[in-house]
């Protein structure tokens, strides 16, 4: 399958910042991308470049094999900025009417989009007088005019209560089934983890990880950890059978070890039998992978 | 093309409606003409035309400041002020070229313009028609600052979309949009009254002034207003020179200046990057 968006060595300076190093990546249709990174690591940039409203120093970037930001690509991609911003003297249903002009669809399709975002009560509403994530739905809305083959959202579920996220997740994937490429960045490493095909980590400007969850977390390779819950009484034997592990002021004692010492490991604490009252395998989390990775040349 | 420039034009239409723009320039120019149709109104002696060519003739004086003044006015946010409330990013990734975008606030602007201009001059038409019935004559005088009232109008909403590009702030080109308009409005004519003086109707006055007014085309208003009906004995001043510009010389001036001002709106625009 051909890609929808191809980035190839691109590189972006402003100034003394190099804010994207070298970075290439492919995104299929009907795929969902994560960009994730620190703030500053050039998230932002990398989309304003793909929907052509920045020039870019050198590299290839393709969007529907279109170069971006001419009139055939725009068709082809919907964008939703961070700090998506409308003019407030405007109703949501009079700035939606508006962009279905320009896309070339017909505006009465406003109230049912506004519908799609839960906005429907207050359509006839100034958007001055909307809510963040009022306005962020707004937003949304827009983007799902006509049948973008590429979406790139800038921190799409920002602003957004946790039931709203979900329903919006949910039109997501209603749309890559239908085959829309899908680019979103986010600093909410949960939401991003259960809903999306692939993460892209920058950091610093280079993309220092790709990849499903899974891959990552095997790649990064992270020790497991282990907090085991001495039985009364019981708590100097096993500080002396584990002498590598922390004993807390808690009482529980604290180790780890790599991915493939887990079994046994568990099977040393085990054979303790009766002097352990507890144990829970802590496996890398979410937040432990993105920073291994994004740390590595970063912050 | 045209439906995403009329798509524009409604919007903008609506918020210069919401923002009191429309209030503002019809109330205005309808306060402003009716004050000159009070004064005009007065018995001015027979000087062979009529009522109405009379208050045409002063409001075109009155038009050469107030057109442009409401022009840049309504102008000077439309660029900036998108960049300033982060629409404009947004805007752009639509498929809509910058030209279209442009000539939709174009639109929008001049139509709120003729309406004022309609309205303000309509109702000092009026109150000469209602003071002396033979006035109905100079209603093609009337018509005729009507449609320039609009072309000047069209060439200084091209120069304010093109300050305000330019400053990419709305605080600069406010700053730009009043200096521009003391510079071609008041001070330009001051210069040239100057240097008349000081010509004493040589080379100057004969040669270089009808370039120079037509090169402004707020004089270019003015000269083709008064020329062509043919009141400019009566002008006096820089108006008395107005009488060595032929016609149609005016005419294109009026003309060509809103597409060279929208031209210079455009580049400047292109190089905005949001
Ligand atoms: N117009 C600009 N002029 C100068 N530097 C810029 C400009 N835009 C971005 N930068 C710099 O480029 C780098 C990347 O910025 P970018 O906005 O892409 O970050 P981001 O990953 O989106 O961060 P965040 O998570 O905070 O949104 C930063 O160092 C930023 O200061
Ligand atoms: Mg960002």
């Amino acid at each position: 399958m051909t890609p929808t968006l191809t980035i190839s060595r691109l590189t972006k300076r402003f100034g003394a910042v190099e804010a994207l190093k070298a970075v290439s990546l492919a995104l299929e249709p009907g795929k969902r991308a994560a960009l994730l990174g620190h703030n500053g690591a050039g998230k932002s940039t990398m989309m304003k470049i793909v929907l052509g409203l920045i020039p870019f120093d050198s590299g290839e970037v393709s969007v529907c094999g279109l170069r971006p930001g001419s009139p055939a690509a725009r068709v082809e991609v919907a964008y939703l900025p961070e700090n998506v911003a409308f003019h407030p003297a405007l109703t949501g249903e009079e700035q939606l009417r508006y962009y279905l002009a320009l896309r070339g669809e017909s505006p009465r399709q406003a109230m049912d989009l506004l519908a799609r975002v839960g906005l429907a009560h207050a359509a006839r509403r100034r958007i001055g007088t909307y809510s963040k994530g009022m306005r962020q739905r707004v937003g949304l809305a827009q983007t799902l005019i006509g049948k973008p083959r590429l979406l790139v959202l800038d921190e799409p579920t920002s602003g957004l209560d946790p039931v709203s996220r979900r329903d919006f997740y949910d039109l997501l994937d209603g749309l890559a089934a239908e085959g829309t490429a899908i680019l979103l960045s986010s600093h909410v490493l949960t939401e991003v983890e259960a809903r999306t095909d692939s993460i892209l980590i920058l950091s610093g400007g280079v993309l220092v990880a790709e990849g499903t969850l899974a891959d990552l977390r095997a790649r990064a390779a992270l020790p497991v950890a282990f907090s085991v819950r001495p039985a009364p009484g019981h708590a100097p034997v096993l500080a002396a059978a584990f002498p590598e592990a922390a004993l807390g002021e808690d009482g529980v004692l604290r180790l780890s070890c790599a991915q493939k010492d887990k079994l046994p490991l568990l099977a040393r604490i085990a054979s303790h039998g009766a002097a352990v009252a507890d144990i829970d395998v802590i496996p890398p989390s979410l937040e432990d992978i993105y920073s291994h990775f994004s740390r590595r040349d970063g912050q | 093309m045209t439906s995403r420039i009329l798509a524009t034009a409604l919007s903008e239409f609506r918020i210069a409606f919401r923002n009191r723009w429309v209030a503002i320039a019809t109330g205005m120019m309808v306060l402003f003409a009716l004050v000159l149709a009070a004064a005009g109104a007065a018995p001015t002696g027979d000087v062979g035309v009529d009522r109405l060519s009379v208050t045409v003739a002063s409001l075109t004086s009155l038009a050469v400041y107030l057109v442009p003044l409401l022009a840049l006015l309504m102008s000077f946010d439309a660029v900036a002020g998108e960049v300033e409330r982060g629409t404009l990013p947004l805007l752009l990734t639509y498929p809509v070229s910058r030209l279209e975008i442009l000539i939709g606030k174009l639109a929008a602007h001049l139509a709120i313009l003729g309406l004022a201009a309609c309205l303000g001059y309509g109702a000092a038409a009026l109150v000469a028609v209602w003071a002396d019935p033979a006035a109905i004559k100079g209603l093609g005088a009337l018509w005729r600052l009507i449609w320039s009232s609009v072309l000047l109008g069209a060439t200084f909403l091209g120069a304010g979309y093109a300050l305000s590009a330019l400053s990419r702030r709305p605080s600069g080109a406010a700053g730009l949009a009043i200096a521009l308009w003391l510079a071609a409005v008041v001070l330009y004519d001051l210069a040239l009254l100057a240097l008349i003086v000081s010509d004493g109707g040589g080379a100057f006055t004969t040669g270089a002034l009808p370039v120079a007014l037509l090169a402004n085309p707020a004089d270019a208003f003015r000269v083709f207003n008064l020329s062509a009906a043919e009141a400019v004995a009566a002008a006096g001043g820089i108006g008395g020179a107005a009488g060595a510009i032929p016609l149609w010389q005016s005419a294109a001036s009026l003309f060509l200046w809103p597409l060279a001002a929208l031209a210079l709106a455009v580049a400047a625009f292109r190089k905005v990057t949001p």
